[in-house]
């Protein structure tokens, strides 16, 4: 049964375009993927690696950036020189946004991993307040707060099949259900290979980690490439999704998501983005209809602090334990779930 | 020439209130470990404050600095008190997640509250500016300079000529061996919370007058105050202000020198490169970095 979920999970999520009306509530599932796509990654480094990264979401905003240029064209000049990119197409685009972003990711975790804890959340936060700083500045580029309209959505196909433009909501559905799979399927075997094994010891104890001979350095900085890599993605999804883009997709707030998905689903585990960021995705729509926008994030905010108090391990890691499972891959997952309560009680 | 002059004043003026803000988070983040994302959020409700006791109550200009900084106390221990005394001792990722929490809601709370429209408050002193050869500077610019100036010397006194100044200093050293002294170092915390808070407020009402009030004014007073903290040093007092006239003068030149989009790009510049090759800070003597 427990092997079973995922898949059942997958097969659910995939019938339902086929019998939801709704095309608003079909739109929240899509924006919702991608940001839960989002939060699986960043998931890598809060749940795995243990490392609090709240400039997440410049990893989202540059994928959508590099992927909206990529697709738009640009003309710039640099130093004298006048830089012309004709338009490629859409796929290229979100492949281009991932690479940049998990380049960013390699940077970013060169430099950021030489400190830790808060000083590492402050330098993360900073570096992507710097980033919405250039994207809102950088006018001749980005358009600044004008935004980038006219994105063109995703075409999937070769030159023997001919072009599919994905236009429709059930289609982008699919493109983001798709990845989230792939996202989910990369993540376990990482997370369950010797380097996975290597990220969980360092996020236990880095100092007995280092001197059983684990590379701090060189797991620290994967993790942060595939993380930034996957949000990418995710950014280049939603920026062809979306169809347009402003410097707005850097706010704060946006990484603050990702925070309350992982750990109001659990993190540390598979499923908990995945969990949280449904609750969390859906969730506004629902409130949308009692509560003002302000009220509703007092209301987010509120729930954060209570799932300290209540929760302080998440959903999942509830679940699981109430239902105590004996299977071996669930003994498996809880041993991990049991190291994040301890981490987080240490 | 005269144009830098002026860069130096506007420097030492916006220098004085970074200070405040940056003392009053050194105290919460430097010496209690509390990543403190609630600190911009005191800072708009000092400035919140202002305009309520000088605006809507119409009191004194003076007296309602003094009410909007009791204010930002009083919320300060709040905060302490509900959220953190219970969760003492746990990891800084559970506080910081805490503190996120309660930034969200007070923030919104704010913007439900007063609304998304920008309020201003009217200065009492005269609106001519003093012109001294080059230079101007407006009256209210340089009294807001002076309270700041005189509030930094206070806090300099409590925490270092004082017996509370020596129970904080004692709790955060050793907190087990303060107890046994008989420190009740419960009050302690909530103390010292209160006062960095109250340190955020007053650079919030200070700064209201001279500015407008807008419920995300917080959110760059948040990380500009870290950006002092850091490059002070944590829990370095005397860093901190000098680290916020070293935050304003950058400021000041990025945007008058460089481009006025990137006057707040110039905080985070300066934590980047201050972590990578300074991560102690520039006045540290010890060790720390996390």
């Amino acid at each position: 049964m427990k092997r079973l979920l995922p898949y059942l999970a997958v097969a659910f999520f995939a019938s339902v375009p086929l019998w939801l009306q709704d095309q608003y509530f079909l739109h929240t599932l899509v924006v919702s993927g991608i940001f839960m796509l989002a939060a699986m990654s960043l998931n890598l480094l809060l749940g795995y690696t243990g490392q609090l990264s709240l400039g997440h979401v410049a990893f989202f905003g540059i994928g959508a950036y590099v992927s909206a240029l990529t697709s738009l064209g640009f003309s710039i000049s640099i130093f004298g020189y006048q830089i012309t990119h004709e338009p490629w197409p859409a796929v290229v685009g979100v492949i281009l946004g991932t690479i940049v972003a998990g380049l960013c990711g390699y940077l970013i975790g060169k430099l950021a991993f030489r400190v830790r804890g808060a000083y590492f959340v402050i330098v993360t936060i900073s570096f992507a307040e710097v980033v919405r700083l250039v994207a809102l500045n950088w006018v001749e580029l980005t358009n600044g707060p004008l935004a980038l309209p006219g994105i063109p959505p995703l075409t999937i196909g070769f030159e023997w099949t001919g072009y599919a433009t994905l236009w429709g909501k059930a289609q982008n559905y699919y493109v983001v259900l798709a990845a989230i799979v792939l996202a989910y399927v990369i993540i376990k075997r990482l997370v369950y290979s010797p380097y996975g094994r290597a990220m969980i010891a360092l996020r236990e104890n880095e100092t007995l980690a280092m001197s059983v001979g684990v590379s701090v350095t060189k797991y620290l900085v994967l993790a942060a490439i595939v993380a930034g890599a996957m949000a990418g993605t995710a950014g280049g999804l939603y920026a062809h999704y979306i169809q347009i883009i402003d410097p707005m997709v850097f706010m704060f707030l946006n990484t603050v998501t990702m925070v309350i998905m992982v750990i109001t689903g659990g993190k540390g585990t598979l499923a908990g983005p995945i969990v949280g960021g449904l609750i969390f995705g859906i969730a506004p729509v629902v409130l949308r209809s009692y509560v003002g926008p302000e009220l509703q994030w007092i209301l987010y905010g509120l729930l954060m602090i209570l799932i300290v108090f209540v929760l302080p391990d998440g959903i999942v890691p509830a679940i699981e334990r109430w239902f105590g499972r004996t299977s071996e891959s669930a003994g498996d997952r809880r041993s991990l779930t049991l190291e994040t309560s301890k981490a987080s009680q240490s | 020439m005269d144009q830098l002059l002026q860069h130096l004043v506007n420097t030492l003026i916006m220098g004085g209130t970074y200070a405040l803000l940056g003392i009053g988070l050194t105290l919460i983040f430097g010496i209690m470990r509390i990543v403190n994302f609630t600190h911009g959020e005191l800072y708009a409700f000092g400035a919140y404050m202002m305009y309520f006791f000088a605006v809507i109550l119409g009191m004194d200009f003076f007296l309602s600095i003094a009410f909007a900084i009791v204010a930002g106390m009083v919320l300060g221990a709040a905060i302490e008190f509900t959220l953190l005394r219970s969760k003492r001792g746990a990891d800084i990722d559970t506080t910081m997640i805490l503190m996120i929490g309660a930034w969200i809601v007070l923030q919104n709370a704010e913007h439900l509250v007063w609304g998304g429209i920008a309020k201003s408050v009217p200065s009492p002193l005269p609106s001519e500016p003093l012109v001294i050869g080059p230079i101007s500077i407006s009256w209210l610019r340089a009294m807001v300079l002076l309270i700041a100036l005189a509030l930094i010397a206070g806090t300099y006194l409590v925490i270092n000529r004082t017996k509370l100044g020596k129970a904080m200093r004692a709790t955060f050293q050793d907190s087990g061996t303060a107890a046994l002294m008989g420190v009740n170092i419960n009050a302690i915390y909530t103390m010292t919370f209160a006062l960095g808070s109250a340190l955020a407020a007053a650079a919030g009402a200070l700064l209201g007058p001279v500015f407008v009030i807008a419920p995300t004014m917080g959110d760059l007073a948040s990380l500009k105050a870290f950006a002092i903290v850091i490059l002070g040093g944590l829990g370095n007092i005397t860093g901190a202000a000098i680290g916020g006239f070293i935050l304003a003068f950058a400021e000041e030149i990025g945007a008058g020198y460089i481009s006025s989009g990137y006057r707040d790009a110039m905080g985070f510049l300066i934590i980047i490169i201050v972590l990578l090759f300074k991560p102690t800070g520039l006045f540290a003597r010890t060790e720390r970095i996390g």
